[in-house]
C-alpha cells in the first residue's frame, strides 16, 4: 500500500494529472432537479461511440475489406457465436448511436442550450450528426453484401446529379469506372480512419467548450439570454446553486449508460445483426436494394416529391439543412431559451419527427415499388379454372400488371387496387387506359395481342363486387 | 501547469523583428511539410484508374436466339485481382436477326438499380421505383429520365461480344 501511494505520489509530482483531472471531474455544474435526466444523452451518445470502437476492432480484427472476400469474413463472423453478438452490438449501437445523438440536438434545440456562449458547442454538434450519418451510410456498405454493392451504385448516380462535376464525383465515389475492387477498400478507409478521426477531434472539441462555457442551466421562460451579462451571470449561479458534476451529476450518466448498453447488448443476443443478403456479385440482377432505417425517409422523400425537383432536392436538400442548422446559433444567439416562450421550437421538433417516423414508414412500405415476386392469382381469386377470365388472369400476372396492381390481397400497390374494378369502369375505357398507359403505367399499345386484351378485359371487368352489373364511374388517375 | 513557466521576459526591439522573421518562417515550414505529404496522398486518392475498354465475350452466336432477350454477365477490363465476384457487369442481350444484337446496361437510368426483363410483357421493370422500359429501351412510365444505356456489341468469329463501358451516370 505504501509503494502503492509511493509510486502514485511520484506519478502525480511529473504528470501534474490530480492537478487537473479532480478540478475537472468535479467542476460545479447548475443544479438541474427536475430536468437533470435531460442531461444524460450526449454522454450516453459518447459512450456508445466508445462502444463502436470496442466491436468495431474486435469486427477489423476478422474482417477482410477485399471486395472479393469481405462477404465471406462476415459468413465467417456471423457463424461464430461471439462474432454474431458483437456484429449484433455494432449494428444496434450504429442505430441507439444515431438515435441518441438526435434526441440530444432535439434536447439542446428545445432547451435553447444553442445560445451563446455555447454557439459552437451546437456547431460542433452539428458536425458530430453528420459525421455519425456518415458512419451509419458507410457501416451499411461495409456489410458488402448484394444491398451494399447497389447502395454504392445508388450512391454515386445520386452524386452525379451535381452540376458541372456529377460524372466525375460519381465515379470518384466508385473509384473506377465500375464498383469493383477498388470501392470497398475506399469504404473501409473512410469508415475506420477518416470519419473516426474527424470525430475524434470534433468530440474532443465539443468536451472542451462544455467544460469552457459551462454546462447549460435548465431554462425558465422569462429569463433570457442577455450575452453581455449572461457568463457573470452563470458565474454566479453556480457559485450560489451548483453541484459538483462527480458524483451529483454523473451518476446519472451512469445509470442512463448501462440502461443504453445493455438494451444494445440485448438485443443483439437476442435478435442479432441484419441478415447478410446474397453476395456482392453485381451480375446478380435479382435485387431490391433498400437503405438502413436511417436513410429510408430520405429514400422515401426523393422518390415523392415531384419528378421535375428530384435533381434538386438530391443535391440542394442536405446542403439547406446544413445551412439551417450552422444559421441557427449564428442568428437566435439571444433572448429567450425556454420552449415556453418558443412554441414554434415544439412544432418544428413534432414536424421533424413525425416527417421521419412518416417517410420512414413508407419508405419501408415502398408502395412505389413493384412486388416483381408476385406469385400468380390463385384460382380461389380467379372464381374459374378455365375460359376467358381464367386466361386473362394469367395475363394480367404475365405482363406485369400484378407487379403493381393489387387483386384481392395479390399484387403490388404502386397503381389502383383492381380487386373491384369491374364497378368502376367500363371495358372501353380499361382498353383507353392499357393502350394509351399513364405517367407510371407502359401503354400497352403493340404489345398484348388482341386475343389477350379481349381476355384481361373479360377478366377485370369480372372483379366485382357483386356479380351484377354497377355503374361505372370515373376512371381513377394515375 | 505553473503559469509562471510561461512568462517571457521583456522583449528588445531588434529582438521583436527577429521573433517576427522566425515565426513567419516556423509556418512557412510547417506548411511545406505538410504539403510535401499531402500533395501525393490528395493526388493518389482522388486519381482514378482509368483502363481502355475492351470487347468481352458473353457467348456463341449459336446460343442466342432471335427474338428473346437474355441477361449475360461479362468482366470488367482488368479488374483488380481482389475484386472477386465484384469484376463482373451484368448486361441484357437481344438477337434481334442473324448478326444484329442489341445490348442494354442493366442499370435504370434513374438511380442505377437493375432492371429486370420481364419475357411475356416485353417490358424492362426497376424493382427501386417502378421505372418501366419497352423492348427498345425507350421509358415507357414512372421516374427515368433516359432511355436505357446500351452497349456496343459485335459478332467476331462466331463470339458474341461487348464492348465494356464506365457505369453510365445520369447527370
Amino acid at each position: 500500500m505504501r509503494i502503492l501511494k509511493f509510486v502514485w505520489s511520484w506519478f502525480d509530482d511529473i504528470t501534474g494529472v490530480s492537478g487537473w483531472l479532480i478540478p475537472l471531474a468535479k467542476h460545479p455544474v447548475p443544479h438541474a432537479r427536475k430536468s437533470a435526466w435531460f442531461y444524460v444523452l450526449g454522454s450516453a451518445t459518447l459512450v456508445v461511440f466508445v462502444v463502436q470502437i470496442v466491436t468495431g476492432i474486435a469486427l477489423a480484427s476478422a474482417y477482410v475489406p477485399s471486395a472479393g472476400q469481405a462477404y465471406h469474413t462476415l459468413v465467417f463472423i456471423d457463424s461464430t457465436r461471439f462474432g454474431h453478438i458483437v456484429r449484433g452490438i455494432h449494428d444496434f449501437g450504429a442505430s441507439a448511436m444515431v438515435i441518441l445523438i438526435g434526441v440530444h440536438a432535439i434536447r439542446v434545440y428545445l432547451f435553447g442550450a444553442y445560445k451563446y456562449p455555447r454557439q459552437m458547442g451546437w456547431l460542433t454538434g452539428v458536425a458530430l450528426l453528420f459525421l455519425t450519418l456518415g458512419m451509419a451510410f458507410t457501416g451499411q456498405l461495409l456489410r458488402w453484401d448484394q444491398t451494399g454493392v447497389w447502395t454504392v451504385v445508388i450512391a454515386a448516380e445520386q452524386a452525379g446529379r451535381t452540376p458541372f462535376i456529377g460524372n466525375w464525383l460519381g465515379h470518384f465515389i466508385l473509384v473506377g469506372d465500375t464498383a469493383g475492387g477498388a470501392t470497398l477498400s475506399r469504404f473501409f478507409a473512410l469508415h475506420v480512419f477518416f470519419i473516426p478521426a474527424f470525430i475524434f477531434f470534433f468530440v474532443g472539441f465539443h468536451l472542451y467548450l462544455v467544460i469552457r462555457n459551462g454546462i447549460s442551466e435548465p431554462p425558465k421562460a422569462g429569463r433570457p439570454v442577455e450575452p453581455r451579462t449572461y457568463r457573470k451571470w452563470y458565474a454566479e449561479l453556480l457559485h450560489r446553486d451548483g453541484v459538483p458534476f462527480w458524483p451529483d451529476a454523473a451518476w446519472r450518466d451512469g445509470v442512463f449508460a448501462l440502461l443504453v448498453i445493455a438494451t444494445i447488448v440485448l438485443l443483439a443476443i437476442v435478435i442479432g445483426p441484419t441478415t447478410l443478403g446474397k453476395p456482392p456479385n453485381p451480375s446478380i440482377i435479382e435485387a431490391s436494394p433498400r437503405p438502413d432505417w436511417y436513410f429510408l425517409w430520405y429514400y422515401a422523400v426523393l422518390t415523392l416529391i415531384p419528378r421535375w425537383s428530384e435533381n434538386y432536392v438530391i443535391i440542394l436538400g442536405p446542403l439547406l439543412l446544413v445551412i439551417i442548422l450552422v444559421l441557427l446559433p449564428l442568428v437566435a444567439y439571444k433572448g429567450e431559451r425556454s420552449p415556453l416562450k418558443r412554441p414554434w421550437a415544439f412544432a418544428i421538433v413534432a414536424f421533424i419527427v413525425f416527417m421521419i417516423a412518416y417517410f420512414g414508414r413508407v419508405g419501408h412500405v415502398a408502395p412505389w415499388s413493384p412486388r416483381m415476386g408476385a406469385p400468380p392469382l390463385p384460382a380461389s381469386v380467379v372464381g374459374v379454372t378455365s375460359g376467358p377470365i381464367a386466361d386473362g388472369a394469367k395475363i394480367f400476372h404475365d405482363k406485369g400488371c400484378e407487379f403493381c396492381h393489387k387483386i384481392s390481397g395479390y399484387g403490388g400497390i404502386r397503381g389502383p387496387d383492381l380487386t373491384y374494378a369491374g364497378d368502376r369502369m367500363t371495358k372501353e375505357q380499361m382498353e383507353t387506359r392499357i393502350y394509351s398507359g399513364g405517367a407510371n403505367m407502359p401503354s400497352y399499345n403493340g404489345n398484348i395481342t388482341d386475343q389477350q386484351l379481349a381476355d384481361l378485359l373479360m377478366f377485370l371487368s369480372s372483379r366485382r363486387r357483386k356479380p351484377i352489373t354497377a355503374t361505372s364511374r370515373n376512371f381513377p388517375t394515375n | 501547469m505553473s503559469t509562471d513557466l510561461m512568462q517571457v521576459p521583456e522583449v528588445k526591439p531588434c529582438e521583436q523583428t527577429r521573433r517576427h522573421f522566425l515565426s513567419r518562417l516556423t509556418i512557412a515550414f510547417g506548411a511545406i511539410t505538410g504539403g510535401i505529404v499531402a500533395i501525393p496522398c490528395v493526388a493518389f486518392l482522388l486519381g482514378l484508374r482509368k483502363v481502355p475498354s475492351v470487347w468481352r465475350t458473353v457467348g456463341k452466336l449459336e446460343d442466342f436466339q432471335i427474338g428473346s432477350t437474355v441477361n449475360v454477365s461479362f468482366v470488367d477490363p482488368s479488374p483488380l485481382p481482389w475484386a472477386g465476384v465484384t469484376a463482373l457487369t451484368a448486361a441484357w442481350l437481344r438477337r434481334e436477326s442473324a448478326d444484329l444484337f442489341i445490348a442494354f446496361s442493366v442499370d435504370c437510368t434513374h438511380l442505377g438499380c437493375p432492371v429486370r426483363w420481364l419475357q411475356k410483357a416485353n417490358l424492362f421493370m426497376c424493382p427501386c421505383h417502378g421505372g418501366v422500359f419497352y423492348a427498345n429501351g425507350t421509358v415507357a412510365a414512372g421516374p427515368p429520365p433516359r432511355p436505357l444505356t446500351k452497349y456496343p456489341v459485335r459478332v467476331q468469329n462466331g463470339e458474341v461480344q461487348i464492348l465494356t463501358s464506365p457505369l453510365p451516370i445520369t447527370g
